[in-house]
């Protein structure tokens, strides 16, 4: 017996699944959009490295050489 | 009808509900005002928003007003169920389940608020979230069914949106940002009770005390114009303040005389010069409220528009 994958709720529910997917799309681009803003509105990307607990030596104070 | 015929109807035809049913939850025609004086409170600030936060911000206000749409229709479907304009809605229809609405009520609640202040800050997510409270708790749950004041104490969850956009922009609140809530506070009670004058409500019937029905018709005429007189005074002194200017003060002043005038045309008739007409004069300062309000944040929108043009 063949399986039937389009179960009747399907066909049913499609408007409303699409609406769901949609929404949850637009919610995607909000954080992305919200993200690509909030960075770009930081100026200096270092100010992020300070919290990657990575070494980076380009943001540690120069000495002065002497 | 009674409950085991309506039971019956229901398990005979199930009915579907579609995303259409949901977004009514929210009560879209609600979510308009909001999202115009919202977006007016933002632009009029001082300071400048970035287009996409802006955006982002005016979404979340429009979707905390809508879940506090649906909160309300969670708790009221059995009023709803009782009158006429409101019996068609999706619980009462019978497509959606009260506890779908309440579920989404607060998880659009907690999504709206905790993106406004993530996206701008914890003042205008603060405001958001006291809105939804106010709208919800105290005019929905608590005073609704309490005192005939409703409206009154309803209109000022109505009126912090321009507030929330003028935060979202600011970080804070100012003399600007309370007038505008006190524009849109003193403009509710006249506006809806000039249309309770003219049209037959069964809120009575469905438990909900309105002052035409509790205090009589003669004491919401005295009502329209007691409130109207302090709008008044509120309208005209927005357009002192640094978001005022000429354009403001010239449609304030014209729509405060027009508005006044209505009122006291209310208030100076009788019942029986009222139905004689066909309650004409109600009908048209009704209609005067509806672009008292547009064309009072219009006239704002315009002054901060020529500030920004250098003009």
């Amino acid at each position: 017996m063949a399986l039937k994958v389009e179960h009747e709720i399907h066909q049913r529910r499609r408007g409303r699944n699409t609406g769901v997917g949609l929404l949850l799309l637009g919610f995607l681009v909000i954080v992305f959009g919200l993200t690509v803003v909030k960075v770009l509105q930081l100026g200096d990307a270092r100010q992020f490295e300070t919290y990657d607990h990575v070494a980076r030596p380009q943001i540690i104070p120069q000495e002065d050489s002497e | 009808m009674s409950d085991l015929s309506l039971h019956e109807t229901v398990s005979e035809t199930p009915v579907e509900a579609q995303l259409g049913d949901y977004f009514a939850l929210l009560k879209p025609r609600v979510m308009t005002l909001v999202v115009f004086t919202a977006l007016v409170g933002m632009i009029v600030a001082p300071g400048s928003v970035h287009p996409f936060i802006g955006f982002v911000a005016i979404l979340c206000i429009a979707v905390g007003g809508g879940a506090s749409g649906a909160l309300n229709m969670w708790w009221d479907a059995d009023i709803d169920a009782r009158m006429r304009r409101t019996a068609k809605r999706p619980i009462p229809g019978g497509r959606v389940e009260a506890g779908e609405a309440l579920a989404l009520g607060l998880a659009l609640s907690g999504f709206s608020v905790v993106l406004l202040g993530l996206a701008t800050n914890f003042l205008a997510a603060g405001l958001l979230a006291f809105t939804i409270f106010f709208y919800v708790v105290i005019y929905s749950i608590w005073l609704k069914r309490a005192t005939p004041q409703n409206i009154v104490i309803g209109g000022a969850a109505g009126a912090f949106p321009p507030m929330i956009g003028w935060a979202v922009a600011t970080g804070g609140i100012s003399v600007e940002s309370v007038l505008m809530f006190l524009l849109v506070f003193m403009w509710t009670p006249p506006h809806f009770w000039a249309l309770a004058l003219f049209v037959k409500s069964d809120y009575g019937d469905a438990g909900v005390p309105m002052l035409t029905e509790t205090h009589g018709r003669r004491a919401t005429r005295n009502h329209v114009l007691a409130y109207c007189l302090p709008l008044v005074v509120v309208a005209l002194g927005l357009g002192v303040t640094p978001i005022g200017g000429w354009i403001y003060l010239a449609t304030a002043v014209v729509m405060n005389i027009w508005f006044l005038k209505g009122c006291y045309e209310i208030w100076r008739r009788t019942e029986a010069q009222a139905e004689a007409d066909n309650y004409k004069v109600e009908i048209r300062t009704f209609k005067i409220s509806l672009y008292y309000l547009f064309a009072h944040f219009g006239a704002l929108w315009i002054e901060a528009a020529l500030r920004w043009g250098g003009l």
